[in-house]
């Protein structure tokens, strides 16, 4: 069934990230004409130094790790979600509902509250947490339910998934709830941010992505034969546990690192694949790629305004994924009820 | 010989839906399973397919099934459930095109030549070629449980395990379907074997009849044989038969 796209369809899917990066490099506090952003990254790119006069710490040092951080983040969270949704057959399932996230932010969390940190960790204490976090709860949860149920069925996943991401919630709000002053950092933390984003973090995250990623782009036509039913699955061939585990662990790889590096971005991985759904249509062919590319798009537009809509004053990105994602969804879907 | 099934029971916790049933299955044959609602007749079919754990055994072209893979075991056996799921807008032609599965499994593989024509050729048959690219969603009953139908021909597997084929179907569909099954059985190295409530139905077109009670087996062999008036009341508890004959007389006069 992959009616793939055709390369000319990869190629505006290219044209179309780039620009958005450019747009999203050039605007900010403080506003960058495209032909500067061109030459620095140019010149970056040859290994070349930069001209005089041109914002080379803002564009390469500042704008440009956090441009690529969100649009990988992007990719990544919504990827997840849409290869969720079909494993599942849940239109309400993304990155999260295995609950590694939560695990994630708790391990953050912990960092932040009591400092703790990992010697020999050049990302610092919380990036390094968090990851160990998504790494334990990863184990937990995959042992928790090959323990309750051997055949790994759907409604034992996501049970477990909620449970142990209430778990993980209910620490989280208890050391809030003593954190004293250092509330409001865990707090915004918590709601995502892009904000510290820097070139190793997206070199981790681009790995992250082409293993993770690759891992799930793979198996498009046994996620088609999920989405339409697990028996059915079974009875045309697939392998059903073996997929199952191999898409999960993927997706719990994607989410974990990306929790670790810009905390819990709600939204993404929920929306993004529902409205390239409406666009591209059901075929995990052709709605994993594009799920990937506008989930990019889409973040980073959201931590543009994020940066800017208040500026000087920075909203935290996850804030402005859920209202714009709200919006977005409900026109698009509202559309594409009446287009019928 | 397709299937041999020796001594088949499946235990869901404390209940045994389906008891040390046995059974062979042998070209040309078209096996129909009967008896009462809840006497273990889908189970028995999800224990031959391997969708559900059992104890005995079960052979598939004389291999033992727990040792292969979901897609050998799909290359020989096509399962039609008895009710399909129809989340997300696939179209009818995804659908059917899923069946070939395995025969177009690896990376590497020269992929499914025949593929696309098979395809083709079962929606044709099911009478589905104009509503190919129309999603699922939109379909009714009948048309899904063809969409099913014609997955599991373009599969081409040598044995159809049919839950309820004559599911949703109006009477004209439902000829033309047993129809095309039965041509589909005749031809060599096939077989069916499907679950039936309309007894008429499996006496028409099986050749072969199983009859379970309470997850056992209560009567087996050639359809005539085993199908008997006797059989039955004892299976259903009533007289099937004058139950049968007084359905038929509303059509007289």
């Amino acid at each position: 069934m992959p009616s793939h796209f055709r390369p000319r369809v990869y190629l505006l899917f290219a044209l179309l990230l780039l620009a958005v990066m450019l747009l999203c490099i050039c605007m900010g506090s403080v506003a960058i004409p495209l032909s500067d952003t061109l030459t620095a990254l140019v010149c970056a790119l040859f290994r070349k130094p930069v001209p005089e006069g041109i914002a080379r710490a803002i564009i390469l040092g500042v704008r440009l790790p956090r441009v690529l951080l969100g649009g990988l983040m992007g990719a990544a969270l919504s990827l997840s979600g849409a290869a969720m949704q079909g494993l599942l057959r849940n239109p309400l399932a993304d990155g999260s509902t295995l609950g590694v996230s939560s695990g994630a932010s708790l391990g953050a969390v912990i960092a932040l509250a009591f400092g703790a940190s990992l010697p020999v960790f050049s990302f610092g204490g919380v990036v390094a947490m968090a990851m160990l976090f998504a790494l334990l709860s990863m184990l937990l949860i995959f042992s928790l339910a090959f323990a309750l149920d051997k055949s790994l069925a759907t409604n034992s996943i996501i049970l477990i998934g909620v449970i142990f991401s209430m778990f993980a919630s209910s620490l989280m709000s208890l050391i809030i709830a003593f954190a004293g002053e250092r509330v409001k950092t865990i707090t915004f933390w918590t709601m995502g941010s892009l904000s510290g984003a820097k070139l190793p973090q997206c070199a981790l995250l681009f790995a992250a992505l082409v293993l993770c990623g690759g891992v799930i782009l793979l198996h498009a036509r046994e996620l088609n034969a999920f989405a339409i039913g697990e028996d059915n699955a079974r009875s045309v061939g697939v392998r059903v546990r073996r997929v199952k585990v191999l898409v999960m662990l993927a997706v719990c790889g994607l989410v974990g690192v990306c929790v670790a590096l810009g905390g819990s971005i709600a939204f993404v991985g929920l929306v993004v694949p529902h409205i390239t759904r409406l666009v591209a249509g059901p075929n995990h062919a052709k709605l994993l790629p594009a799920s990937a590319v506008f989930g990019a798009v889409f973040l980073m537009l959201a931590d543009l305004l994020a940066r800017t809509l208040l500026s000087p004053v920075e909203l935290p990105v996850g804030v402005v994924t859920s209202m714009a994602g709200s919006v977005v969804f409900v026109v698009v879907f509202y559309r594409a009820r009446k287009a019928g | 010989m397709l299937l041999s099934v020796r001594d088949v029971s499946v235990r869901f916790g404390a209940f045994e839906a389906v008891s040390g049933v046995s059974l062979d299955l042998c070209e040309n044959q078209w096996l129909m399973l009967a008896g009462p609602n809840g006497s273990g007749k889908s189970t028995l079919l999800r224990a031959i397919s391997q969708a559900v754990p059992h104890t005995g055994s079960v052979a598939i072209m004389g291999r033992d099934a727990r040792a292969m893979n979901a897609s050998e075991i799909a290359r020989c056996v096509g399962v039609m459930a008895q009710s399909h799921p129809a989340g997300f807008g696939y179209t009818a032609r995804e659908v059917v095109s899923l069946g070939r599965y395995a025969h177009r499994r690896s990376l590497f593989s020269p992929g499914d030549p025949d593929g696309s024509r098979l395809v083709g050729e079962a929606l044709e048959r099911v009478g589905l070629a104009a509503l190919a690219d129309q999603r699922i969603t939109t379909l009714s009953g009948g048309e899904l449980q063809r969409v099913f139908l014609a997955q599991v021909l373009a599969q081409d597997p040598r044995v159809l395990l049919l839950d309820e084929p004559a599911n949703h179907l109006d009477p004209a569909y439902q000829r033309q379907m047993f129809a095309l099954i039965d041509e589909w059985r005749m031809q060599p190295g096939r077989a069916v074997i499907s679950v039936v409530h309309d007894l008429s139905l499996a006496r028409r077109f099986g050749t072969h009849a199983l009859l379970l009670h309470r997850g056992r087996c209560a009567a087996q062999g050639e359809i005539d044989a085993a199908l008997t008036g006797e059989n039955l009341a004892r299976v259903y508890g009533m007289d099937v038969t004058a139950w049968m004959r007084e359905l038929l007389s509303a059509w007289e006069n």
